[in-house]
């Protein structure tokens, strides 16, 4: 059958010999989506048609995140109105459920990217339907975490004083803080990453553009460049592309080493490691991960894209936060066992109050989700490409790294070296309300944006469906893969 | 700055001296403008005192000492909370040593509080609220706070720089506790001496230079500050 797969097109399946083979090429076929390629014109029907569909459950949908926006305004404005008093936070605990989101969107945000440009990078193939759901996910949650420090400020109208911006005070921002370079490295990130997922979108909205009329044919027609698919914008797209994933990698190194120096620059006890920095990279990419399991989860059951998202998909990814999982135990125990072994009296008072405090239930459910769970199930093939248990297994993930970022900034805070000035955190009204918010401002975007653009990187699937096929070699049947020039 | 020389204003605390009598906390209050938040706001833990005093019990019942340490900003050398301020809002002047807040420039990240180790900055939870007659005595020189910025003791820079100024105009040196803030002009036990350690006879720099009873808090954290603590030996308090 290889001989004659470049004289047939590529969506016509071929004609076994013999019953046994076209067993095993069946079997294949629905493992792997690359070895599945259908009709264009179906697939891109596939693709297309969820994003027409504006039915009762999208309006729903819509009402209900769009109420949650319109909640987090009126809130936002009450808070700016009567001061930040009206929220839980007391003298020692200055950040809060505030700075908490902003670390786990960020956090969120990480994965996305990476897994998009780091799996290119490394050519592995099957994630070539998930990087629009993977990228758009750290834009949407970049989107989110950057509204947080904005939320937080005391003076909220005066963010801009944070900016370097000429003026005629001739005042520039300290790059003495490192918010300052919080800042710039999340907005160097936003950048890149909102780059990286147009270049990559740029085909299929030519496709779009293609199969539209009226309004949504002129939208894509801009938003598309003019793209005809001819060799040389291929080329250029791929270059692109190769440089972005190459540059991007290092940037989100920078960005969470850079969110927790927020923390470890600071003098205060539980913050002031050194180990923070990677630590809070592979914390991120772990919530991440898991995140973007959860969207693919969600937007293959809403968009019934089956087709393009299998068990393969669903396998490597959990695989993948298996070994995340892995790494954040190892350096938990590092950020534990250093202070633990020191015996500073702050930290210890730190340490107790997790191990046997008010705030032992929140650390051992951290532990339970972040290390016992993921070690105690996803071992499993079944388990991991079982759509129910990776969903409640991501869910899991997402409130341990929830907590631990909880743990470390409003508990840990709570102590410092004078004990005078201790206190305790308990959240209010307003910033539980703006926090729900914030998680229904990433879902209205995905809800939007499902509707405007192609959900799968169709592109992307027919440039592997092209490049992969079935090598029969002796018995065995063997997926090959050829490279483009 | 010709004319005005370089200083470095501290201030010495003497805890065997004193009683807690929370004079220097009112007279903080009153030079300052420091609002004076509600009880419910108190057990919020969002109480505002520039200059507080921290009791902290020694010794087992019956043979039990309440110790008292007056904390104010410590006008550290080398200030944490400067550095992390992403405005400027607090930073350093290095002719009086003293770690300035510029209220109007704050935004309110709060990060300065979070990297202070003695929790001596207040952050403007609400705008103020000066109740009845409180709202005339508000001493002009001193900025009322909004809501939703920092603010913190600054040994009185307002009494600092009238002193200067007036020397200046009458041509000559400040004198040794011309310049005094409000806590040491209130404290009865003479426990607070306030002075330019760059004078060598001031009573504040008499005091510092070679005194076996002078430690200062949370020094080993390096951040150089600028009020001395004198203690005696049997006492285990600020350590």
């Amino acid at each position: 059958m290889s001989e004659s797969s470049l004289d047939r097109p590529l969506w016509r399946r071929p004609v076994p010999q013999d019953e046994d083979l076209a067993h095993q090429v069946e079997h294949e076929r629905q493992r792997h989506l690359l070895l599945d390629p259908r009709y264009p014109w179906d697939v891109d029907k596939d693709v297309l048609d969820p994003m027409y569909r504006t039915g009762r459950r999208f309006w729903v949908m819509f009402t209900i995140l769009g109420g949650l926006l319109i909640m987090w305004g009126v809130t936002w404005l009450y808070q700016m109105n009567w001061g930040l008093g009206v929220t839980g936070l007391d003298r020692p605990v200055m950040w809060a459920l505030y700075i908490v989101n902003f670390v786990y969107f960020i956090g969120i945000g990480h994965a996305g990217t990476f897994i998009s440009a780091a799996l290119r990078v490394l050519k592995i193939e099957w994630r070539r339907p998930i990087s629009r759901a993977a990228e758009t996910l750290t834009v949407f949650a970049l989107i989110t975490a950057a509204m947080f420090p904005l939320v937080h400020l005391g003076r909220t109208w005066k963010f801009y004083w944070l900016l370097p911006y000429p003026n005629e005070r001739q005042l520039w921002p300290s790059y003495h803080s490192p918010l300052l370079w919080d800042m710039t490295a999340i907005f160097t990130y936003l950048s890149c990453s909102i780059l990286f997922a147009y270049i990559g979108l740029l085909p299929d909205l030519a496709m779009a553009r293609d199969h539209t009329q009226g309004w949504r044919h002129r939208m894509y027609e801009i938003m598309a460049l003019g793209w005809r698919g001819t060799e040389r914008e291929w080329a250029n797209q791929e270059t692109a592309l190769n440089i972005f994933s190459y540059a991007i990698i290092p940037v989100m190194f920078s960005v969470h080493t850079i969110v927790s120096w927020d923390f470890a620059m600071a003098i205060q006890p539980g913050w002031h490691s050194t180990v923070f920095g990677p630590y809070f990279v592979i914390g991120a990419l772990f919530s991440g991960v898991a995140a973007v399991i959860l969207v693919l989860i969600v937007i293959r059951k809403t968009m019934h894209l089956e087709y393009f998202l299998r068990a393969e998909h669903f396998n490597g990814m959990a695989i993948f936060l298996l070994l995340l999982s892995f790494a954040w135990a190892y350096f938990y125990f590092n950020d534990y066992l250093v202070p633990w072994y020191g015996q500073e009296p702050v930290e210890k008072v730190i340490q107790n109050l997790f191990a046997h405090g008010w705030a032992a239930p929140l650390w051992f459910l951290m532990l339970f989700a972040n290390v016992v769970l993921p070690w105690a199930t996803l071992w499993s093939r079944k388990i991991r490409t079982s759509i129910p248990a990776m969903f409640f297994i991501c869910i899991f993930v997402q409130i341990g790294m929830y907590l631990e970022r909880y743990l470390i900034i409003p508990v840990t805070l709570g102590q410092n070296e004078l004990p005078f000035s201790w206190g305790v955190y308990v959240p209010h009204l307003p910033e539980t309300l703006i926090t729900i918010a914030a998680f229904g401002l990433v879902g209205f975007l995905y809800v939007l944006f499902s509707r405007i653009f192609p959900m799968i990187p169709v592109w992307e699937v027919y440039e592997g469906q092209v490049m992969q096929g079935l090598r029969r070699i002796g018995k065995a049947l063997v997926p090959t893969k050829s490279e483009p020039d | 700055m010709a004319e005005f020389p370089e200083r470095k204003w501290t201030m010495v605390v003497d805890l065997d001296a004193c009683t807690g009598c929370n004079a220097c906390v009112v007279a903080c209050h009153a030079e300052n403008n420091v609002p004076i938040v509600t009880e419910q706001e108190t057990v919020n833990g969002r109480a505002m005192h520039w200059m507080r005093i921290e009791r902290y019990w020694e010794g087992e019942w019956p043979n039990l000492r309440a110790r008292y340490i007056p904390t104010m900003c410590q006008q550290c050398g080398r200030a944490p909370c400067e550095a992390v301020c992403p405005v400027y809002a607090t930073m350093h002047s290095d002719r009086e040593n003293l770690n300035i807040q510029v209220y109007n420039r704050c935004v309110g990240t709060r990060y300065c509080q979070n990297n202070d180790p003695y929790k001596v900055r207040f952050f403007n939870f609400f705008d103020p609220v000066f109740e009845g007659p409180l709202k005339e005595q508000l001493n002009p020189d001193v900025t009322v706070r909004s809501a939703g910025v920092m603010e913190k003791c600054t040994f009185c820079v307002q009494r600092i720089r009238r002193a200067e100024e007036k020397a200046l105009v009458e041509s000559r040196a400040l004198q040794d506790g011309e310049a005094m803030p409000a806590c040491v002009q209130a404290c009865p036990a003479e426990a607070l001496v306030f002075g330019d350690l760059n004078d060598p006879n001031s009573k504040a720099a008499k005091l510092v230079r070679n005194n076996q009873r002078k430690f200062r808090l949370l020094e080993e954290l390096g951040t150089e500050p600028a009020v001395y603590y004198l203690k005696g030996g049997e006492s285990n308090v600020g350590e």
